[in-house]
């Protein structure tokens, strides 16, 4: 060590006169070693099954073993309350007659057409939203009270404007999805951390390389959210829609089938596509929308692995 | 570091000019009209080419204002600030990576953003990454790292910018005490392989001393130099260091006396 009493001179020349880099080196891993979180332990395929798999098959074991002692202990006449078996009749001769998938897939092909135009109209309305003050001013409140609106409301007012058509079935998905899209969109945008939008500014990210850069990634944890709750909201109301909307053009989705049901008073039928409606708004959740969720949470570390 | 034309253009600005970063009476107020305080009053300074300056001073002395001024990130009330190298490159307290991104990718996003080529890109980044002794964390996520090692991989996206001038404020306040010491030694080591201009904000006296070649002390509401210190203390440095110690004594005896001012007024 120098005394201070030298003048000024450049410090740098000397930067790492006697302290070996390989020290610092050695050190620096040391700490990196200790320091970094430890890899996520994979949980066994025995444990998953315990722990993930098991609870919700005894949670139905269960409830069907009530409706069962419900229907031999006589609590309803049979024609209000069928059996658990009389349900399962009911599927067998759907999918005997072949008829089960076209229903499911004439209502989830609507489904899924109608969250796609959803998602095309929501996501720029929501970036609007989010965005461009005088928009939020002007619509967010609306947007917002739009989603507390029961979708099924739009029906009489669809019916009139557009009559027993796909048109109407699509204009009511529409009105029930895209609130909840945009609205996601508009949280998403609304939680990014401002730290990264001044850090995308010191690094040049401006305007629409800032939207493209930092905003969209930033948001897309809230958007997928908002998807998510979307596609919920397009299958009820197209539920909604299809109960009320009739016509031989038509085709029949689950909705016109439980209809059909309803007027030939068969119980086991209206009980079999509540099912079948609840399956596919299930299924649809647990192979698309939670796997995409995870993932991008968990790659952003903000999920940790549960047990 | 020259990987684009620009940064070559950059060196010779602020060589030609004789600084890197000059303010000239730079005064700074927030709130509305009529009801407004005065943050920074009046600062006058200049970082030299290369230079190594800590700025210190208690709360409110509008230390982070001053480097988000300079930064571009809010606009002086008054006064002129140049940085003839272009857009400075600034590290924050938090790390600020993008968690959907890989430490690489992170780095990388910064090249983009100052239109490096694609095909150089991913050689820059590893390169930048080896710099700060992070070679093979490239495909890591921000969460995978530690805190020393996101603040390493941050620092290395802000060389990324290939920037003349590298703004820090308070960039190692959340780390413990030898993560923080391991960090001074790469950011000295750093800042005399790249001859780059620091001006780095800090409340921790001795890392103050620790790093610069001169401490600028701030007064508070309003933010004004005090005073300043040579320090003239051979490199390599410890924060342990008698002559640390020593220079970090008296300086905190100023800084003291200027916190007392408050409590009297």
């Amino acid at each position: 060590m120098a005394s201070s009493e030298t003048a000024a001179r450049s410090d740098r020349d000397r930067g790492d006169r006697d302290a070996p880099s390989g020290d610092l080196a050695g050190l620096e891993a040391g700490l990196d070693a200790l320091e970094s979180p430890g890899g996520a332990e994979r949980v066994p395929v025995g444990r998953v099954l315990l722990t993930k798999v098991l609870p919700p098959i005894v949670a139905i074991a269960l409830v069907l073993a009530v409706w069962q002692i419900a229907y031999w202990s006589d609590v309803q006449p049979d024609y209000l309350l069928p059996s658990p078996g009389d349900v399962g009749a009911v599927f067998g001769e759907m999918w005997r007659e072949g008829t089960l998938f076209e229903y499911v897939w004439t209502s989830v092909s609507r489904g899924i057409l109608g969250f796609l135009i959803a998602i095309a109209v929501g996501t720029p309305l929501g970036l609007l939203v989010a965005r461009v003050k005088l928009v939020r001013a002007a619509i967010g409140p609306v947007l917002t009270g739009l989603q507390s609106l029961p979708s099924i409301a739009w029906v009489p007012a669809a019916i009139i404007w557009f009559g027993l058509t796909n048109g109407t079935i699509y204009a009511v998905v529409l009105l029930g999805a895209v609130p909840s899209i945009a609205n996601g969109i508009v949280a998403g945008v609304d939680q990014i951390p401002p730290i990264y939008l001044r850090a995308g500014r010191t690094l040049g990210a401006t305007g629409l390389s800032s939207v493209r850069f930092v905003l969209l990634p930033a948001a897309l944890p809230g958007y997928l959210a908002g998807l998510k709750q979307g596609w919920a909201f397009s299958w009820r109301s197209l539920m909604a829609a299809e109960l009320i909307v009739h016509s031989p053009d038509l085709g029949t989705g689950l909705g016109q089938l439980m209809e059909n049901y309803r007027t030939m008073q068969n119980m086991s039928g209206v009980l079999a596509t509540i099912i079948l409606i609840l399956v596919v708004g299930v299924a649809i959740d647990l192979l698309f929308f939670s796997p995409l969720e995870r993932r991008v949470l968990r790659s952003r570390g903000l999920m940790a692995r549960l047990t | 570091m020259a990987i684009a034309v620009d940064s070559a253009v950059g060196e010779d600005a602020t060589a030609e000019a004789g600084y890197a970063v000059r303010f000239e009476h730079v005064s700074k107020s927030f709130g509305r009209p009529g009801k407004q305080q005065l943050v920074l009053d009046d600062i006058s300074l200049d970082v030299a080419p290369g230079e190594f300056v800590t700025l210190i001073g208690a709360s409110g002395c509008g230390k982070s204002t001053l480097l988000n001024l300079t930064a571009g990130l809010d606009a002086a009330s008054a006064g002129d600030i140049s940085v003839p190298g272009g857009r400075p490159a600034l590290m924050f307290q938090e790390h600020a990576l993008f968690p959907w991104l890989t430490a690489g990718r992170n780095i990388e996003l910064a090249l983009r953003l100052r239109g490096v080529p694609k095909a150089e890109r991913r050689e820059e980044a590893e390169r930048l990454l080896a710099l700060v002794r992070l070679q093979g964390s490239y495909g890591k996520r921000v969460h995978e790292l530690s805190g020393g090692m996101r603040q390493r991989v941050a620092l290395a996206r802000a060389l990324a910018q290939d920037s003349q001038l590298l703004l820090m404020d308070e960039p190692f306040a959340a780390l413990d005490a030898i993560t923080r010491d391991v960090l001074h030694e790469e950011l000295t080591r750093i800042w005399s392989e790249t001859g780059v201009s620091v001006l780095f904000v800090t409340h921790n006296v001795r890392e103050a001393v620790r790093l610069a070649q001169r401490v600028i002390l701030l007064s508070s509401r309003p933010g004004r130099v005090v005073t300043e210190w040579r320090v003239e203390i051979e490199h390599p440095r410890r924060i342990e260091d008698a002559e640390v110690s020593a220079l970090s004594v008296e300086i905190t005896e100023r800084l003291r006396e200027e916190i007392r001012r408050h409590g009297q007024q």
